[in-house]
């Protein structure tokens, strides 16, 4: 075992998989020499030369592109987007090309690719580097989505999304790269698509969320317990497409009451799909409606506005109060 | 300078460039092409008597498709626009196939395990970077195989169309971007895509080779194919080749009316370009074609457009469960619990 911040366990998990296979190939903006502008690929040029890891002209599109070129040769392309607010100009790539392949070719063709890319607020970056856009993809068939919160899940889901034989969206939270270090197995281990992970038990208050509002919730469930006499569940859904509806149905039943936490804009993100969910598969197990923790539906904040409107534990608080004096 | 090879009388215009290129192989090159012309005119009827659905006529344009296709191997990979279904089929996809895409079915789009092709590219300018990357794959293998693409001369104000080349330029991936210019964008003139002199100028915006050429000319297509391909397997790059062309057709058979936005002297000008006649009237001076050949592939086209109806005809409806099943290697759970359900329905 070894304590490695997040940004450490997805250079290793790219280290893993690279070694494990020679089909795996690294590229994007400045992911050679440079080992990304977060050191996420660092290093890893020099270890497997640049047939393996190099840079690309200053175009997402064609990335995007590349990757389905090289998906439909046999590689397993792990193409780095530099910041997901970028997205929109390779979005063809992704949501009308690697999305359908297997598809529209009957299973003839697919699009082994990981698509990562950093995303997330808290850190004061300039515009359209942090916005939350994951939920344009939970509404794409044909791809997965994963968004780790800790250095553990990050290693083994990326293990696995590289492994995957479809096209998996692998999002990074940027406020999570560097901000606490966890225990990581040096060895080659996967964590499965599509489950979410219980990370803290309780039996009055479910809280489902996903990426940096995980550590946010916990705060939140601590402080609350504190104050009242409640126990708090927190569901990480770690995969936003497809998820975890079994996980989310099981906890309800127990605790009966739940708030979805997003850093997403209301409109946006995964809430209406959970609490859709739950309402189909769970109503009668609800003492209380469903409450959505979420940011507010404007574009995303001016880098000094961040504080006043990114979702902290005193709004989760409040949403946990809503459900729990309902 | 636009390469031409034979003049529109089929004449050799100039003996220093004309390739060698054997008999048979000119031969085969103008079988392929009548066999293309009365499949287009087959197409179009059939989709008139709702018996083929989405389908964009090629009739002009065979010295282009066929010529290029021609000037391939097997091992080739071809990623072909909407308009593009000739080359596909040349290459190995069985006809009956390409009837069930045009009627949207998934077996349509089931290449076969040794066919190189990609389904047709409805994205325009898609297929230009998915072909860096193909190209960019057969580099990375040392395997000796080419990417070919092809494009509209609208598709190249294309962002995809200018960072596929880009990219390619700087990768040196062995790939062939082919422009079939046939002057119009359904109702665009290309004067109104761009003011550059031509697409092949574009080349240079990727610092990659760019050459222009009669569309119309069979051998002047095959040649320019052919060097493309030998310079990409020397590991000399990808190339540009704008073709000018011309469709006679409309642009797609979904209500486009080309009388709208071409002038009759215009279509006339380029009637008198048909590809075919050119290259009938340099073999019949070589003594290489006869009516009675072309009789005999016009029969076999006809008979083999009728087998492959009836083929399309007999493939099995698609279910809802066939298009769950092809979403991903493993199901979702969500897409389990809605293939049960549908499942049910089926069998009712």
């Amino acid at each position: 075992m070894a304590q490695m911040t997040m940004i450490q366990a997805i250079t290793d998990a790219l280290r893993t998989e690279m070694k494990a296979d020679p089909n795996v190939l690294v590229f994007g903006e400045d992911v050679g020499v440079n080992g990304g502008v977060f050191r996420a690929t660092d290093g890893l040029q020099k270890e497997f030369g640049e047939e393996r890891v190099f840079d690309t002209p200053l175009a997402e599109s064609a990335i995007g592109g590349m990757a389905v070129g090289l998906g439909l040769q046999g590689f397993r392309p792990v193409a780095e987007i530099q910041f997901f607010g970028f997205v929109f100009e390779t979005f063809d790539a992704v949501a009308s090309q690697a999305a359908r392949m297997r598809y529209r070719s009957g299973g003839r063709y697919n699009s082994p690719i990981v698509f990562r890319a950093p995303f997330g607020g808290g850190v004061k970056t300039p515009e359209l580097h942090a916005d939350s856009l994951e939920g344009l993809f939970l509404q794409t068939p044909g791809v997965k989505v994963v968004i780790p919160s800790n250095p553990y899940d990050a290693k083994g889901l990326l293990i696995s999304a590289i492994r995957d034989n479809d096209p998996v969206i692998f999002l990074e939270h940027m406020k999570l790269y560097r901000s606490f270090r966890g225990e990581v197995p040096e060895e080659s281990y996967t964590v499965p698509l599509g489950k979410a992970n219980v990370v803290k038990e309780g039996k009055d208050v479910t809280i489902v969320t996903y990426g940096a509002m995980v550590q946010t919730s916990l705060k939140a469930a601590e402080q609350i317990e504190k104050e009242r006499n409640v126990s708090v569940e927190v569901i990480d859904l770690r995969t936003i497409n497809p998820i975890d509806t079994e996980t989310i149905i099981a906890s309800v039943e127990k605790t009966n009451r739940v708030v979805v936490v997003q850093e997403a804009q209301k409109q946006a993100g995964v809430a209406a799909e959970v609490i859709a969910q739950i309402n189909e598969k769970a109503i009668l197990s609800l003492e209380a409606p469903v409450v959505r923790v979420t940011s507010p539906d404007t574009v995303f904040p001016f880098a000094a506005a961040e504080d006043v409107w990114l979702p902290d534990p005193s709004r989760v608080i409040e949403g946990m109060k809503k459900v729990l004096d309902f | 300078m636009m390469l031409q090879i034979l003049s529109p009388e089929g004449k050799v215009a100039d003996q220093k460039q004309m390739p060698q290129v054997d008999d048979a192989t000119l031969k085969e090159l103008m079988r392929k092409m009548v066999y293309t012309r009365v499949w287009d005119q087959r197409a179009i009827s059939l989709n008139r008597q709702g018996r083929l659905g989405f389908y964009a006529p090629v009739a002009g344009q065979e010295a282009c498709m066929i010529g290029s296709q021609s000037a391939l191997a097997k091992e080739d990979f071809i990623l072909p626009s909407y308009r593009d279904i000739p080359q596909i089929v040349w290459h190995g996809l069985p006809l009956y196939q390409a009837f069930l895409y045009s009627r949207g079915h998934f077996h349509g789009g089931q290449i076969p395990e040794d066919v190189n092709v990609l389904m047709p590219q409805i994205i325009i300018a898609a297929q230009i970077t998915q072909a860096m990357g193909v190209a960019m794959g057969f580099k990375l293998k040392k395997e000796k195989r080419v990417a070919i693409t092809y494009i509209g001369d609208g598709g190249t104000s294309q962002g995809d169309f200018y960072e596929g080349l880009n990219f390619a330029g700087v990768y040196k991936v062995p790939a062939i971007f082919f422009v079939q210019n046939n002057r119009y964008a359904i109702s665009t003139p290309f004067s109104k895509q761009t003011a550059a002199e031509s697409v092949a100028a574009k080349a240079q915006a990727a610092g990659i080779k760019g050459v222009q050429i009669d569309g119309m000319d069979a051998i002047a297509v095959y040649e320019t194919v052919r060097e493309a391909r030998e310079r990409a397997l020397a590991g000399e790059g990808p190339t540009l080749i704008e073709a000018l062309t011309f469709r006679y057709g409309p642009h797609t058979m979904a209500g486009d009316d080309p009388t709208r936005y071409r002038a009759q002297e215009e279509m006339t000008e380029w009637e008198q370009k048909d590809p075919l006649v050119r290259f009938r009237s340099y073999l019949e001076s070589k003594n290489l074609w006869s009516k009675e050949e072309e009789d005999k592939v016009i029969e076999q086209a006809k008979n083999e457009i009728a087998e492959a109806i009836k083929k399309a005809d007999a493939q099995p409806k698609q279910k809802v469960t066939d298009l769950i099943d092809i979403m991903f290697e493993e199901k979702t759970p969500a897409l389990q619990e809605q293939y049960d359900e549908y499942k049910q329905k089926e069998m009712k």
